[in-house]
């Protein structure tokens, strides 16, 4: 299967900051990634690289085989998504569905008229009447109509209530499975329990960089959380990496990724959730990583 | 037709909740052979999951044999799994309450027992593995 994405060593400095630190990373075609990581850790700057939208300082991406640029060529198979759901909120659904018609060489309005008449969303309303769910799912719907095989989506949910957030995810995985595997979608969000359903590939920032990247499934297999007696971990951190460490006065618990069979029976050898691994990666800080990232409990 | 529940928060991936909910309803009879699943499109609009996740829980189906994908027309049952004869379940349920008039008088409580239930289980698909 071919890459919808592959970037390499992708940097973007705004004057003596850094966005985004030497970024290689590679999503392969049909799937969906959870692009996770602390407020300000790049993924604004990496979605908008990719969308074309803004240039790196070093590096290089290849989207769809192609360089990321403003050319309707390019931009014609791409759907981006801003944080901020960027509607005009005193037209209509239906005027925006004609002002995309004539941006858009493969428009499918009958498409979006479809999915909003079956979420019973009106289409002879002006949008900024709508709630914040109906008028997340308008913005979807549109930026499906381009049929687009890459969609690249900033926290699209993040506003939403659980509900809204459920029906927004529908009508997402409903695309990739009318799809059929043509689709890619770089999905960012500090909601890992939706990310959990949803995704099946993660990239993980933190302070610029990429921490991992890869299958959800592979990485999870990867990973132990190993819990025993405390002792000298030297053994374990010669055999493993550790990736974040607790330590009492009795016990420890580490999040390795294995480098082989954990051969010492004082260790009781657990699986890593999601959410431990996103969490663990995130730093080791948890008060701050408690910051960024939602409880999973907090909603639904 | 069934409808499938994904808890996101059981600890069990999504891929196996759907593969354990279409044999649990072959076992209860909900299901039969000749029935179908439902399409992949009908599942991810209804729990939002992704196809990939019913893709590969319904490639795993077929490997164990209890359904097929007809092409052009979805999947449909093949056969019940393999499973213990009628009153298997109440007889073990029976030796189980026993067990637990044992633990109880013993001095443990549910949550003792239920980690040793776990722990037990745990360590016996360990064996059955390397064996």
């Amino acid at each position: 299967m071919s890459a919808a994405i592959e970037t390499r060593e992708l940097s973007k400095r705004y004057r003596r900051v850094s966005a985004l630190t030497d970024c290689t990373v590679t999503v392969p075609e049909g799937r969906v990634s959870a692009l996770v990581g602390p407020n300000g850790a790049g993924k604004t700057t990496l979605l908008r690289m990719l969308a074309g939208l803004a240039s790196p300082t070093s590096g290089t991406a290849s989207v769809l085989g192609g360089m990321p640029r403003q050319d309707p060529a390019f931009l014609a198979e791409i759907g981006y998504l801003a944080q901020e759901i960027p509607l005009y909120r005193r037209f209509t659904a239906e005027d925006h569905i004609r002002i995309g018609a004539h941006l858009n060489p493969h428009w499918d309005a009958s498409l979006v008229r479809t999915r909003l008449k079956e979420l019973r969303i009106p289409l002879d309303q002006r949008v900024g009447t709508l709630s914040g769910g109906q008028r997340a799912q308008v913005a979807l719907a549109l930026t499906l109509a381009k049929r687009p095989r890459l969609l690249l989506l900033d926290e699209p949910v993040a506003a939403l209530d659980p509900l809204a957030r459920r029906n927004f995810l529908a009508t997402l995985t409903s695309a990739m499975a009318d799809a059929e595997g043509t689709l890619t979608v770089v999905l960012s969000s500090h909601l890992i329990t939706d990310l959990e359903r949803v995704c099946d590939h993660l990239i993980l920032l933190a302070g610029s960089r990429v921490q991992i990247c890869g299958d959800i499934d592979m990485l999870l297999a990867e990973h132990k959380v190993l819990i025993g007696p405390r002792k000298d971990t030297g053994p374990v951190e010669r055999a493993h990496t550790v990736v974040h460490a607790v330590t009492t006065a009795r016990q420890s618990t580490l999040l390795v990724r294995l480098g082989g069979p954990v051969t010492d029976p004082a260790y009781q050898a657990e699986d890593v959730s999601l959410e431990e691994l996103v969490l663990a990666y995130m730093g080791a800080d948890e008060a701050n990583a408690d910051k960024h990232l939602m409880a999973v409990g907090e909603d639904s | 037709m069934i409808s499938f529940r994904v808890d996101g928060r059981s600890g069990v991936p999504p891929y196996l909740q759907i593969v354990q909910q279409v044999r649990q309803a072959l076992r209860m009879g909900v299901l039969d052979v000749g029935d179908q699943l439902p399409t992949v499109r009908e599942v991810v609009a209804a729990v939002a999951v992704n196809p990939n996740t019913v893709l590969k829980a319904y490639r795993d189906l077929e490997r164990e044999g209890l359904v097929e994908a007809r092409a052009g027309q979805g999947t449909f049952v093949r056969k019940r799994p393999p499973g213990p004869p009628p009153g298997t379940h109440s007889r073990l349920g029976r030796s189980l309450a026993r067990w637990v008039r044992d633990a109880r008088d013993a001095g443990l409580d549910d949550e003792s027992m239920e980690s040793l239930l776990r722990i037990t289980l745990r360590a016996d698909s360990g064996s059955e593995q390397i064996a």
